[in-house]
């Protein structure tokens, strides 16, 4: 059946009540069965809640064959969690047929691919996926499709019951006898835990495991011992160079600078661009590198910022160190100035991932948000973006927060080159829709600017403010004038990934892809 | 395959930007950061080993990709060198605008290239007259020779300083008032507007030090300069906004040229504008504003 | 033109390829690998064969490792690395010829 952006799903996924999206807010006013974890009383006063071994906690917890664990990706790149307790379960205990529901999943967790392959790990949900998984997964080495949702998607999933969490393992930087967790104060620090929270208050089961034990309490604590099972203290939770860059620095790739100056002058250019306005970028070269821009153009006009979300990096925390943001609310730290003002700096929060992004509860800070910008991998005519699979078709990236704030905000700016080297990022369709067109206002390439001609009042803003701008077609003809024309991938039937939109519904679907053989044709 | 339109010989040069004609990644579309010329180099941006692969790339380069209104220049290998000839075959086969004669001593310099440059012109078809020149001089010997060189061809569009090999030979290094190659710039300045040519700056290499970027070329406008060579994208802004007339300019430029217009149709060669007195005389250097203004979007008439 | 000598040319930088050609006696023997294989392979695979074709070069093993070059990088490092190959790189290029 066809979707709202176009995308055949097949009938046989849409059981169980599932439906194909159909269009931006159709869930909105319906009502939703939260459900409830079953989980173990610990009455007895014991002294702690330390155990031996990730093996003796996911005893204590029953671990079983056919369960689903689940992981938060705060340690991103360096996290050795996720592949210390996959090794216990299957190597140790000799578990079958685990799920894997994480909030993302990437080269740090390549040895996860041979449990895939062997086929002990037969499910992964998460919100992205990188590196050997991502090839696996794409081969059709996965039992099940593995599915992908956004980061407002998944907490919706969780509270709802679609994912029903056995055992969450908490990465914690620090932890007390007990298990109350931060982010901070340990030698793999990552600020915020905001990614673990409905977890650890969903699921069956909470493990924390860290490698820096401190008095009890730790507080104020992102995680409350009210919710853990057991706590495992370890060598290493990761590599701290891995974790949070020393700090991230702004680009000096004037392609990117060229860019992100052209992001700051549409933003400036739309009435939302006034005193305490909301935004929100990522950390991409170009879209870190607006922050600049953005905040010549406050000076300028005299107004500052009212609060940013999203992941934070250390130049948002330096305006909000120099008066120019009042507030900062963080559901991931990317560098070490963010994980270092995390609750230390005053009007630095913390927040959790349903806080941040969820679409079925009635407070989602995206909803709030004038401005984000965002990067994609690909974005189509009809303004869809692709944040998943490469233009080769393999998995190789990661909705994350992209739909929820490009449907929450009221200006969402896309910003990439228009090809990187022979990859045409503006296409006529991108392989993936992890972001459907309706929810994306504005395209910035480095040859041009188009608008979504949905967005009529955006135009004039841009032709009052004198910023040229094109038609997205046309960005398109240049792409693919400067390196041909893609030959259409070719695909298996077999689906080896369901991708949902933040509501639920199914957005798309990715196959198996049939690789071009140049000794075959 | 992309037809280039003839060559201006006079056209807006505020800014010349290097990039290593054997970077495929680079050349493909260096004109998007709004520079006015790109010059692909052969010479000390490609390896001794390199040289035969640079040209072919090159070659494709020019066929295939639209430059748009930038304008493309080959900085060729020395005249010392066995590359410059084969340099310029493929230059003049792939249409370049123009040709950057690295280290030019001599007018003969110039007329051995425009010799070459004509045997390729009629070796590969192409309009005789069409490829033009400019001359780097980046030694004493080619800054005492600089007005022969500048006067050498009607090809030659303009000469650039080139302060490296330069200050070395002068037996300086770089100040930051620009002492140090004044006088070079200064008689090189006087020989290119003696010829009717046009003269550029020497590269900035501190790419971290955009202050003494910025001195210099305020320096550099206040000498006459008509543009400077640039090696980084991040430069181009800078020089396009100081290089840029200021609003009052435009206005008197415009009044000028009005006026030399409407008092040319009624003979009178001699008037005043805003009391001040103005003849033909004035009317290229209104021009030149106005069409500058224009280049910078400060001017949307249609005087030029 | 006759492969006489193994020569190659273009570097694994992105957006560059390195090509490779070596004398051989069985006609064209490519072995391409490109980062874009699945989008643009049957067309590299076809600019290479053309290229090969137009300079007259009927039996060679060739090598390919593709980085997501341009279609006109494609053609100059094959056609670089064939010229070397015969020692007649450095002049006299018949551009606008069989360089096209």
């Amino acid at each position: 059946m066809k979707n709202a952006v176009g995308r055949d799903i097949p009938d046989e996924l849409l059981v169980k009540g599932r439906e194909v999206y159909q269009g931006k807010n159709y869930m909105d006013g319906k009502y939703i069965q939260k459900a409830a974890p079953k989980t173990r009383r610990c009455e007895n006063p014991a002294e702690s809640k330390i155990v031996e071994s990730i093996t003796d906690a996911l005893k204590l917890c029953g671990a079983r064959d056919g369960m689903t664990f689940s992981f938060h990706h705060h340690l991103r790149n360096g996290d050795f969690v996720v592949n210390q307790v996959m090794a216990a379960a299957i190597e140790e205990m000799g578990l079958r047929d685990i799920t894997i529901a994480a909030t993302s999943l990437g080269e740090a967790h390549d040895p996860v691919a041979g449990y895939i392959e062997e086929g002990w790990v037969t499910g992964i949900q998460t919100s992205g996926i990188r590196g050997k998984i991502g090839e696996v997964v794409s081969a059709g080495k996965l039992k099940t499709p593995a599915i992908v949702r956004s980061h407002g998607g998944r907490p919706r999933a969780i509270e709802g019951g679609e994912v029903h969490i056995d055992i969450a393992f908490v990465a914690a930087p620090t932890s007390d006898c007990v298990g109350n967790c931060r982010g901070i104060g340990g030698k793999s620090n990552c600020g915020s835990l905001g990614y673990a929270m409905t977890d650890a208050k969903y699921a069956d089961h909470v493990v924390v495991v860290t490698d820096c034990l401190v008095d009890f309490p730790n507080m104020p604590a992102s995680i409350e011992a009210i919710d853990v099972d057991a706590v495992v203290v370890v060598e290493s939770i990761g590599n701290p160079k891995k974790i949070a860059s020393a700090a991230a620095r702004i680009s000096q790739n004037p392609r990117d600078l060229m860019m992100a100056e052209n992001v700051a002058k549409v933003i400036a250019s739309t009435p939302y661009f006034k005193d305490g306005f909301s935004f929100q970028t990522g950390v991409g070269g170009p879209s870190l590198a607006a922050n600049l821009f953005l905040e010549r153009y406050m000076d300028e006009r005299g107004i500052k910022m009212g609060w940013s979300i999203g992941g934070i990096c250390g130049p948002m925390v330096e305006l909000l160190k120099k008066g120019k943001v009042g507030k900062i609310i963080d559901v991931q730290d990317f560098d070490l100035d963010a994980v270092n003002s995390i609750n230390q700096t005053p009007n630095h929060f913390e927040m959790s991932a349903s806080q941040y992004a969820n679409p079925a509860n009635k407070g989602a800070f995206v909803n709030k948000l004038d401005f984000v910008v965002l990067a994609a991998l690909e974005i189509d005519t009809g303004f869809n973006v692709n944040v998943l699979t490469g233009s080769d078709g393999v998995l190789r990236g990661a909705p994350g927060g992209h739909p929820d704030t490009a449907a929450g905000s009221k200006c969402c700016i896309i910003v990439t080159p228009l090809i990187r080297g022979r990859m045409a990022t503006v296409c006529e369709n991108v392989v993936t829709v992890t972001t459907p067109g309706d929810c994306v206002d504005v395209l910035v390439t480095d040859y041009g600017i188009a608008v979504n001609p949905l967005r009529p009042d955006l135009i004039r803003c841009l032709d009052e403010a004198g910023i040229p701008h094109v038609t997205i077609e046309s960005l398109k003809d240049k792409a693919y004038s400067l390196v041909g024309t893609p030959d259409d991938l070719q695909w298996e039937d077999k689906v080896v990934a369901i991708l949902e939109a933040r509501d639920g519904t199914i957005l798309d679907v990715v196959r198996k892809i049939k690789p071009y053989d140049p000794y075959q044709d | 395959m992309i037809p280039r339109p003839k060559p201006e010989r006079f056209r807006l040069r505020r800014t010349m930007m290097f990039m290593n004609a054997q970077k495929p990644g680079l050349i493909k579309d260096a004109y998007i950061y709004g520079v006015d010329s790109i010059m692909l180099d052969l010479e000390d941006a490609v390896a001794e080993n390199q040289k035969d692969a640079a040209r072919f790339s090159l070659y494709h380069a020019l066929k295939t990709i639209d430059y748009g209104d930038t304008e493309v220049i080959v900085r060729i290998n020395g005249l010392d060198t066995p590359h410059w000839k084969e340099d310029v075959r493929v230059c003049v086969a792939g249409g370049a605008d123009g040709i950057r004669i690295a280290k030019c001593e001599s007018a003969q310099d110039v007329k051995d290239v425009e010799a070459a440059i004509e045997m390729a012109e009629e070796e590969f078809g192409v309009e005789k007259g069409r490829t033009l020149i400019m001359a780097a001089l980046e030694s004493p010997k080619g800054i005492m020779n600089a007005y022969e060189i500048c006067a050498a061809s009607d090809r030659m569009f303009g000469v650039a300083i080139s302060g490296g090999d330069l200050r070395k030979c002068l037996q300086t290094s770089p100040q930051p008032d620009g002492v140090d190659m004044l006088v070079a710039r200064g008689q090189m300045i006087l020989a290119a507007r003696a010829a009717g040519i046009q003269c550029f700056d020497t590269v900035f290499t501190n790419l971290d030090d955009m202050e003494g970027f910025e001195a210099e070329v305020r320096q550099n406008k206040a000498m006459g300069f008509d543009g400077k060579s640039l090696i980084n994208p991040k430069q181009i802004r800078l020089v396009h906004e100081i290089f840029a007339p200021t609003e009052k300019e435009i206005i008197q430029a415009e009044k000028i040229v009005n006026a030399v217009r409407e008092n040319a149709a009624k003979g009178l060669g001699v008037f005043t504008v805003d009391g001040k007195m103005i003849d033909i005389a004035f009317l290229p250097g209104a021009e030149r504003t106005l069409r500058l203004a224009k280049a910078c979007g400060m001017y949307k008439g249609d005087l030029v | 033109m006759d492969i006489k000598n193994v020569a190659m040319a273009g570097t694994l930088e992105s957006s560059d390829v390195q090509v490779t050609v070596e004398p051989g006696d069985n006609g064209i023997e490519l072995t391409l690998t490109s980062s874009v294989m699945n989008q643009y392979g049957r067309q590299i695979k076809a600019t290479i064969l053309e290229t090969l074709e137009r300079l007259g070069v009927s039996s060679a093993r060739v090598t390919v490792v593709d980085k997501g070059a341009l279609e006109c990088t494609l053609k100059a490092r094959v056609e670089c690395a064939v010229f070397r190959s015969c020692g007649q790189s450095a002049e006299n290029i018949p551009w606008g010829g069989v360089i096209r």
